[in-house]
């Protein structure tokens, strides 16, 4: 286990000459669930994809857990959670179907599974209690089983870093619920979660990091300390007031920092 | 004339029975193909390639080479040249898939009629299934045992390449291969299918039995069977009725997958018009 899992020193990201993230530098612990705040095109894609590998930084260096990307993509230990809009939902695959895809990367190269693979699929399927709904074609369920099923193939991938996409999106409250403490059982374990979101209110209830983003890195570190309100200002533009939460919901917030524990 | 005669008076004659053959085994491996090009939304794509092979294939006659290589060189190039064009200009893809295509196509036309002169432009561009030679028979069982392999081989990869490239890649499939695999083999089996069908109709062998079991099924596998057995039953059924109404092989085949795919579109128990009516009409109930 290493003390730093997510380790980014100066990292800039330009597409065909345009600037996505410039200069970001980054230091996550193992074992801490770390909401990712900023506006749209703020850089939180470009972020992702460079730790998944997609785009090559131009300069700086990417390392997790003390390893390169190529290495780590190897060893599955990063696993990602798509926005719901970004999945072909009439695919004729089965919930089982779409779990059992988080182990490929454990497979010889016909993909046949072996036992580990399918009880960790099993596992995973029973802690979303989506094992029941195994069968399903993925477009016969509700939105909170569709964010589910792929939370449950990030399970069954079993890295040691998960990044979540707008993960509470559109789902029901037993489903965010549920989530939310699958999170906090894997920070326990010691894996590190990185939760790109719009919704703040989420962040001060169970991020015990945050990071904030507009083109870089602004500050990051304990929610209670980063999460202010002269730190959101600079993330937003200056333009809280125009966020779907009010100014008066985050003094109440920051009043009992940690408020998950 | 009973059912039994209708089935086995054309095998008296060697040219059907290499035809019925043929055609099945075509119909097969596009059918397998055509799932993929669906799932990935390739329909325009398989368009493109099965025409821009043309020149290639011409080219490869002259050389004396397998044809399929000349379709291979040309199908991935026009999918190279419609990339280029697309990052280099302002135009949108498809404005460029159908200037790149019909560029290849018409430049393969002009060779055709101007340079080989005995090769009958009509069977490259219409099939002709019914004389096909020894030759052509091998050339189309290699491709049919090159893709279905690589099919079988790759099957969970290629699903997941077109179910969600992004898992794909972070898990470290390379998926430039797994592109490029797919549009190769969709080269190679656009020569296959230029035997029976002819190169303007091969698109419809490349996506209906797909289209056809994808509304039928819910399962990657079973779509499969489906689009197999429906592709292989037109290719069979549509070249014996060819023979009946002396009408163009090709045209049969097409229709008839066509006309399965209405059946489907109608009558499949849950994605079909009528269920779908019903349903409805329960709705506004």
């Amino acid at each position: 286990m290493y003390d730093t899992s997510i380790d980014l020193e100066n990292v800039t990201v330009a597409y065909h000459g345009k600037v996505a993230l410039h200069s970001a530098t980054l230091q996550l612990k193992a074992g801490t669930v770390c909401g990712l705040v900023g506006m749209n095109g703020a850089g939180k894609s470009t972020l992702f994809k460079a730790l998944m590998g997609f785009v090559k930084p131009d300069t700086g260096r990417i390392l997790i857990n003390g390893l390169p990307i190529r290495q780590v993509q190897k060893s599955n230990w990063v696993a990602y959670v798509p926005q719901s809009e970004e999945v072909d939902w009439n695919f004729p695959v089965s919930v089982y179907d779409v779990v059992m895809m988080g182990r490929y990367g454990y497979m010889n190269l016909l993909r046949i599974p072996r036992s580990p693979d399918k009880v960790a699929v099993r596992e995973s399927l029973e802690r979303v209690e989506m094992w029941q709904l195994r069968d399903r074609q993925i477009g016969e369920l509700s939105g909170g089983q569709k964010k589910r099923t792929f939370f449950a193939r990030a399970l069954a991938q079993q890295g040691t870093v998960l990044l979540l996409d707008e993960p509470f999106a559109g789902v029901d409250i037993k489903t965010e619920k549920m989530m939310i403490d699958l999170l906090i059982a894997l920070r326990q374990v010691g894996h590190t979660v990185l939760i790109s979101t719009h919704d703040l209110a989420s962040v001060t209830t169970f991020c015990d990091q945050v990071v904030l983003i507009n083109r870089s890195i602004l500050a990051y570190g304990d929610t209670s300390e980063v999460f202010t309100e002269e730190n959101l200002s600079r993330t937003f533009g200056g333009s809280v007031g125009d966020l779907s939460f009010s100014k008066s919901r985050l003094t109440q917030t920051q009043l009992n920092p940690g408020s998950e524990e | 004339m009973d059912f039994v005669q209708w089935f086995v008076a054309p095998l008296q004659y060697e040219f059907m029975v290499k035809a019925i053959l043929v055609s099945a085994l075509v119909g097969f491996v596009c059918s397998a193909l055509s799932c993929y090009m669906i799932l990935k939304g390739w329909a325009l794509m398989g368009d493109a390639v099965s025409h821009a092979v043309l020149p290639g294939v011409v080219i490869a006659y002259l050389l004396n080479i397998p044809l399929a290589i000349g379709a291979f060189v040309f199908g991935v190039g026009s999918v190279i040249a419609i990339g280029f064009v697309k990052a280099k200009t302002r135009i949108k893809e498809d404005t460029v898939i159908g200037l790149v295509f019909t560029g290849f196509f018409a430049f393969g036309l002009v060779l055709v009629s101007k340079v080989v002169s005995t090769v009958d432009l009509g069977h490259i561009l219409f099939g002709n299934v019914l004389g096909i030679s020894d030759a052509d028979i091998i050339q189309t069982v290699v491709i049919s045992l090159i893709t279905l392999v690589t099919l079988a081989v790759l099957r969970k990869d290629l699903i997941l390449f077109c179910f969600d490239p992004t898992h794909a890649r972070s898990i470290g499939l390379n998926i430039t291969f797994l592109y490029y695999v797919l549009l190769s083999l969709l080269s190679l089996t656009a020569v296959a299918g230029l035997q029976t069908v002819g190169i303007i109709l091969v698109v419809a062998m490349l996506v209906t039995p797909g289209a056809t079991a994808y509304l039928l099924s819910d399962r990657f596998d079973h779509m499969m069977l489906i689009a197999m057995a429906s592709g292989v039953f037109s290719s069979v059924f549509g070249t014996y009725i060819s023979y009946y109404i002396d009408g163009s092989t090709g045209g049969c085949i097409v229709v008839l997958q066509t006309l399965l795919f209405v059946a489907a579109m109608i009558f499949a128990p849950k994605h079909g018009l009528l269920v779908r009516a019903k349903k409805q009409e329960k709705f506004l109930d």
